[in-house]
């Protein structure tokens, strides 16, 4: 079966799932959708052995082929390993979600559809071989998400949250696009695996750091990583089924699916390992920090998948490390990239139950507010083992995976310290303190998660509804996750060897030949106390005495403002480009033509200025000059009193006559000049247009014909004057250099012999460029018909006459 | 109040048919001499104008029954047929044609194909300068 259908797979059922639910709504339409994963994830499953050799699976499907754009499904250990989460935990997901959403109240429909798209989305982010088919998947998934988000979405929150989401992690999508552009130019081709097989030329290139600094801005963006990820908390309105799936198990994670399969390209830039190093150790903590803030399950869940997060993306960048290190497969930073996977597989499986959790004791009691919960632990036994489990996990005691996990991070945290390239041998001791401490912070609120919703008080009274077990359908989803959780611990290497080595192997292909050189083996017990070890031990201790005494100094919290947070930062950016844009398009859009005019002469004159003098195209030639006669001086000192008295008229009956004898002028010069069609045509014209001001003078209402000077402004003065010289400047120097000599002498010569005519103007006009003279006409034409609608069909006067009351 | 302006009336007689006749000259002069369908068209149209400042616009429509809005139509169609009848001759668009004929009355006699083009040009600017004024004029 080809690969590339498979990925189309949930889509092509996506199409049959309205139907499904219009004519069978009898059954929910989970039902159907259920069987999609359930056959990806065993397909998927079938190929892990090929993954386990080393092989890779490939499958094209062309899609533009005159610009090289194709759909290239491209299976390695790598995507075999998130394939393998979206498909199973995606079917875990449709199942609990078929007893979550109820038949008859929930848009079904809606719904699945979202989410089959989505699946697509996914499967073709992580198969992708080509970029810009990863990108046009990335957008798929960022509409998606959006869709899912804002699935109730006659919630005001529903709508920001999904809106926030969008813009953010589209905003992140438009920059990687960007980079991959650039890293296509790079390496002239857009196959992933042919640039990463060219990735040490690449390192010199130009445009290596933007590629590098565009394509992380995405993976932050979309992994929510400090300070992007300001969306994750606020996507907690979409339904809980989603939260599980889009936002701790698989969408969030295409950032770091993206930083380990771009990391083989990258690994040789110190610039890199500082970012995805630094910004996941700073999420770690930022997030781990926050989450004992939130007062909503769901919200603290939020921030521990964002600090989740952010220790996996530096696991990423500690194992680019590798890559500078002698021998790295024999030293302690292979553990880094093994961690990295183990702990994305950890979290997946963790994570999704505990938001599976949160939606049972939401469903159940009908409140995600902490402080109303407590008590729930006998009446929903089940959910809470499952919590605790989880929590667990998360926290990093032993029994459980994360523990093996958060083990490996702190070795590879440790390991740093040893790291002397790109001045970390400075700040490398910051790593392991910063992870510690987040660690700590971990420890309290997965506690506080689990112990705080289901220890304590049980108070009835707060609560909308009576509490009681989920049914058995809902539970089916988080037990298995949970009991995965233990197995983990329990079988590590087994994991190990099947789907955490293979993905290794691809993101430090510098390191490994094939799956099997991968030599990590985990072990919960070292059989000494290692300082790892003795760290976890004292995030125990630290954590289980700050978590007594939570209560205390909780309240602190509330020191730290709102108003500074990075929501209000994004609320306030997205209020001012919204309104900023408004006020200043304000400032410039008066709706004054006068203001307009003012722009448009102002940029044409120094427009035209600056290029007549930045191109020195300025010239002043006075050689062939006609002599001045004594006519034309009489007939332009008459044009210039004309012009001034327009301007300095007090009436504007003054201004009309004023007009008309620089028009007359004008004809004169035309008589001097010899063009006697242009002088009768001038005298007439000249005549109409002044008989026509003074029809307009005429009607003018009385207020208005007060006698009053054009007011004096400085700036327009200037511009005025401005314009005028540029103009000046222009003709004498388009007359100063003539390159051609004229076309005229043709006509003269032709205009009997060819045309039959004597008058050059007229032939002119009616033969030589008679095309012209038609389309005058047919404007004279168009103005007649346009003044004999303007006055006679006068509508708009008669209907608005009662508005202007 | 209107008054009886007998002497301008008797004028206008007079000279209206001066312009026109002017006109009409400039008109076919417009080859050879300065002239042509445009100033010709506004001087028919000024000798229209100085009977409607004579007389009023009424009478006027009476004395000369043409729809104006007619008439540029008529003036675009001759202009543009004029210059699409070269295309029949397989010549390029736009190409005028003329030769010498000997016509009864007028003797050997020059006709120029770019003499119907200006005739629309002529229809065009008398139709819409009488247009602008009358649509102007009757508006209250």
């Amino acid at each position: 079966m080809s690969l590339v259908f498979l990925i189309f797979l949930p889509l092509i059922a996506a199409l049959f799932i309205p139907l499904l639910f219009k004519k069978l709504g009898r059954i929910h339409t989970g039902w159907f959708v259920l069987i999609v994963p359930v056959i990806l994830f065993i397909y998927y499953l079938t190929l892990l052995p090929t993954t386990l050799e080393g092989g890779t699976l490939v499958s094209e499907l062309s899609w533009i082929p005159s610009i090289d754009l194709a759909i290239v499904a491209y299976i390695d250990g790598l995507s075999l390993l998130f394939s393998l989460l979206i498909s199973g935990i995606g079917a875990l997901v449709v199942l609990y979600s078929i007893f979550y959403l109820d038949k008859k109240r929930e848009q079904l429909h809606n719904f699945y559809v979202y989410l089959l798209m989505f699946m697509t989305a996914m499967l073709g982010v992580v198969q992708s071989d080509h970029l810009i088919s990863l990108y046009l998947f990335w957008e798929l998934t960022s509409i998606s998400s959006f869709l899912l988000i804002g699935y109730w979405y006659t919630r005001d929150r529903s709508r920001f949250g999904a809106l926030k989401s969008m813009m953010i992690t589209v905003f992140g999508g438009l920059m990687m696009l960007g980079g991959f552009v650039l890293l296509s130019i790079m390496g002239n081709t857009y196959s992933i695996r042919e640039l990463i097989a060219q990735a040490p030329e690449l390192a010199g290139h130009d445009f290596f750091v933007w590629a590098l600094v565009l394509i992380l801005l995405g993976a932050f963006t979309k992994s929510a990583q400090f300070p992007f990820y300001i969306w994750l908390p606020d996507a907690m309105e979409a339904p809980t089924p989603v939260s599980a799936y889009l936002h701790s198990a698989t969408m969030v994670k295409a950032g770091l699916y993206l930083v380990a399969r771009f990391t083989p390209i990258f690994a040789v830039s110190g610039t890199w390992i500082w970012l995805v190093t630094g910004v996941g150790l700073f999420t770690l903590f930022w997030g781990s920090f926050f989450a004992l803030k939130q007062k909503d399950l769901k919200g603290i869940l939020a921030f521990s998948t964002v600090s989740q997060l952010g220790l996996i993306m530096s696991l990423l960048g500690a194992s680019a490390m590798g890559f500078h290190v002698e021998n790295a497969a024999e030293t302690v930073f292979k553990y880094a990239g093994f961690a990295a996977i183990f702990h994305l597989v950890n979290h997946a499986v963790f994570k999704g139950s505990l938001f599976m959790i949160a939606g049972i004791v939401d469903h159940e009691t009908g409140t995600r507010d902490i402080r109303k919960l407590g008590g729930l632990m006998s009446l929903m036994p089940v959910s809470f083992t499952i919590a605790m489990i989880g929590s667990f996990s998360m926290a990093g005691i032993p029994l459980f995976g994360g523990f093996l996990s958060k083990e490996m991070f702190l070795t590879a945290m440790l390991a740093i310290t040893e790291f002397d390239l790109f001045s970390m041998d400075v700040w490398g001791l910051l790593f392991p303190v910063v992870a510690w401490i987040a660690s700590v912070f971990t420890f309290i609120y997965s506690f506080y998660f689990v112990f705080h919703t289901f220890a304590g008080k049980h108070k009835p009274e707060e609560l909308p509804k009576q509490a009681h077990e989920a049914p058995i359908g809902m539970l089916i989803s988080p037990a298995i996750l949970a009991v995965l959780v233990v197995a983990i611990f329990f079988v590590p290497n087994f994991v190990g060897k099947w789907i955490v080595n293979p993905a290794v192997a691809a993101i430090q292909p510098f390191l490994y030949d094939s799956p099997s050189d991968v030599h990590v083996h985990v072990a919960a017990w070292h059989g000494a106390i290692t300082p790892e070890l003795a760290m976890t031990i004292g995030i125990f201790l630290i954590g289980g005495l700050m978590f007594w005494t939570l209560r205390k100094w909780q309240r602190s919290y509330d020191a730290f403002p709102d108003k500074v947070s990075l929501n209000r930062l994004y609320d306030h950016f997205m209020y001012m480009s919204d309104g900023g844009a408004n006020r200043f398009s304000a400032v410039y859009m008066t709706g004054f033509i006068r203001s307009y005019l003012v722009y448009m002469f102002g940029f044409f004159f120094l427009i035209v200025l600056s290029t007549l003098f930045l191109n020195e195209a300025f010239a002043f030639d006075l050689t062939d000059l006609a002599p001045i006669g004594f006519y034309e001086i009489v007939i332009a000192l008459a044009l210039v009193g004309g012009t001034i008295t327009i301007l300095a008229a007090k009436s504007r009956l003054t201004a009309i006559i004023a007009l008309g004898a620089v028009g007359y002028s004008v004809a004169l010069f035309f008589v001097i000049f010899r063009a006697p069609d242009l002088a009768l045509t001038q005298l007439v014209i000249e005549t109409i247009s002044v008989a026509l001001f003074l029809l307009a003078f005429y009607h003018l209402p009385k207020s208005s014909k007060k006698e009053e000077r054009i007011g004096f402004k400085v700036g327009n003065g200037l511009i005025a004057l401005g314009v005028g010289a540029t103009m000046t400047l222009v003709a004498l120097s388009a007359h100063s250099q003539k390159i051609l000599p004229s076309i005229s002498e043709y006509y003269k010569e032709t205009v009997y012999s060819e045309a039959g005519g004597g008058n050059i103007v007229n032939v002119i006009l009616v033969d030589y460029r008679g095309f012209d003279t038609l389309f005058e006409i047919t404007v004279l034409g168009i103005a007649g018909i346009a003044i004999i609608t303007m006055i006679k069909l006068r509508l708009t006067k008669k209907e608005g006459q009662h508005e202007n009351k | 109040m209107r008054t009886n302006d007998v002497m301008l009336k008797t004028a206008t007689k007079v000279v209206t048919f001066i312009i026109l006749m002017f006109a009409v000259h400039i008109f076919f002069a417009g080859h050879y001499t300065p002239g042509g369908g445009f100033v010709g068209g506004l001087l028919t149209a000024s000798a229209i104008v100085l009977l409607m400042l004579a007389y009023d616009i009424e009478t006027v429509k009476k004395i000369i029954p043409v729809n104006y809005v007619m008439l540029t139509a008529i003036g675009l169609l001759i202009a543009l047929s004029t210059a699409a009848a070269s295309i029949f001759f397989n010549v390029p668009f736009f190409t005028h044609a003329y030769d010498y004929f000997d016509l009864p009355l007028f003797g050997k006699t020059s006709l120029h194909s770019a003499a119907l083009f200006d005739l629309g040009v002529y229809l065009v600017v008398v139709g819409v300068t009488m247009t602008i004024i009358q649509t102007i004029g009757e508006d209250e």
